[in-house]
C-alpha cells in the first residue's frame, strides 16, 4: 500500500479553522477594540499548568507582558482580526488583560506630539 | 527606565488608500516594517428568499488582507499605517479604520485617476485630513499637480504632491506632508 501523501502542510491551511478556536462565536465584549488599542497583562492566569487558557490565549498573555497593539497581536498570531477580538474580549472579561483605546481617550493628539512625529519621520 | 517625563503611550493611525495596484503596499513597505493583517469581509446572505430565522443569518466570510506597518518615533510614540483596499465594497473596514485616524494618504495614478474618487469622497465627507500623492509610474504622462487638483475637484487646502512610492525619501515626504496638514487642520479647528 502506498503511503498517503503528506497533505498537512502550510498550503493545506490551518488544521483548526480560525473560528473553531472561539467555538464559532463572532460576537464578544471585544467587538469594539480599536486596531491600535493597547493590550497589557494585568492579572495572573488561573491556577493549574496552563489554567483554562487555550494555546492562542497563552501566546497573547506572553506577548502582552509589555504593551502591544491589537493589530500587532493579530499579525503575530496570523489570525483574522475578528477572531483575535473574541480571544481578547474573553481575556479581558476574566480580568487578565486591559485593552485601552487611544482614540477614545484622546481623540485629538496635541500639536506637540504631531511636531514630534514630523521630526521623527524626517529623521527616518 | 523612567525618564521623569513619563507620559501615556501615544498611538496614531494613518490610512493609505487608493485604487487597486496603485502602490499602497509599496508605500507602507518603503517607510515601515510591513506586516500582513488578516481581516474578514462578512457577506450577509439575508433576503434571498429563504425563511428568515430570527437572529440567524447565513453568512459567508472572506478573508481580506490589509497592509499594516509600524513606525516607532520614540518609546511611547508609535505611528501605525494601514493600507486599505480601495474598492467601495471594503468601506465597512474604512469606517473602523478612519475612526480617530490622524489622516489619510490617497495615492493616485494619473492613468486611472477615477480609481481614487471614492477615497477622496470618503475622506472629504468624514472630515479626515488627507493628502493626494500622485504616484509617478514609468510611462505615465506627467500631469501637473494643478491638473490633478482640478480633475479631483479638491479644496485649495488639500495638499497634492508628486511622488515615487518606491523611494524611501519620497515616501517620507508624503508622510511628513500629511502630518503637517493634519497639524494645520488641528490648529485651525482650535
Amino acid at each position: 500500500m502506498r503511503e498517503s501523501p503528506q497533505w498537512l502542510d502550510e498550503e493545506a491551511g490551518p488544521v483548526v479553522r480560525p473560528y473553531a478556536l472561539i467555538r464559532g462565536r463572532t460576537r464578544s465584549s471585544g467587538d469594539m477594540f480599536d486596531l491600535i488599542a493597547t493590550v497589557t497583562v494585568v492579572g495572573a492566569p488561573p491556577a493549574g499548568p496552563s489554567g483554562d487558557l487555550g494555546p492562542e490565549q497563552q501566546r497573547i498573555m506572553r506577548m502582552a507582558r509589555s504593551p502591544i497593539s491589537v493589530a500587532d497581536v493579530a499579525s503575530e498570531l496570523d489570525l483574522p482580526i475578528g477572531v483575535v477580538r473574541v480571544l481578547l474580549g474573553d481575556l479581558r472579561d476574566n480580568g487578565l488583560i486591559s485593552v485601552t483605546s487611544p482614540s477614545a481617550e484622546r481623540p485629538r493628539p496635541s500639536a506637540g506630539i504631531l511636531k514630534e512625529v514630523i521630526n521623527g519621520l524626517r529623521a527616518l | 527606565m523612567d525618564s521623569g517625563l513619563s507620559e501615556d503611550p501615544v498611538a496614531l493611525k494613518i490610512l493609505i488608500a487608493g485604487g487597486f495596484g496603485v502602490g499602497k503596499t509599496t508605500l507602507v513597505g518603503a517607510i515601515s516594517e510591513i506586516k500582513p493583517l488578516r481581516t474578514e469581509e462578512v457577506l450577509s446572505e439575508r433576503g434571498v428568499g429563504v425563511d428568515d430565522l430570527d437572529g440567524v443569518e447565513a453568512k459567508t466570510t472572506t478573508t481580506v488582507a490589509m497592509d499594516f506597518g509600524r513606525i516607532t518615533i520614540r518609546e511611547g510614540l508609535v505611528v501605525y499605517l494601514f493600507g486599505t483596499p480601495g474598492q467601495e465594497r471594503f468601506w465597512f473596514m474604512w469606517d473602523e479604520l478612519s475612526y480617530g485616524a490622524l489622516g489619510a494618504v490617497v495615492i493616485a495614478d494619473t492613468r486611472r485617476l477615477t480609481d481614487c474618487f471614492p477615497s477622496v469622497d470618503y475622506f472629504e465627507q468624514r472630515g479626515t485630513p488627507f493628502v493626494v500623492a500622485v504616484n509617478c509610474f514609468e510611462g505615465a504622462a506627467r500631469h501637473s499637480v494643478d491638473d490633478v487638483r482640478i480633475a479631483l475637484d479638491l479644496d485649495d487646502d488639500v495638499p497634492v504632491l508628486l511622488c515615487d512610492v518606491r523611494r524611501r525619501t519620497s515616501a517620507k515626504e508624503v508622510m511628513v506632508t500629511l502630518v503637517e496638514h493634519s497639524l494645520r487642520t488641528l490648529t485651525a479647528a482650535g
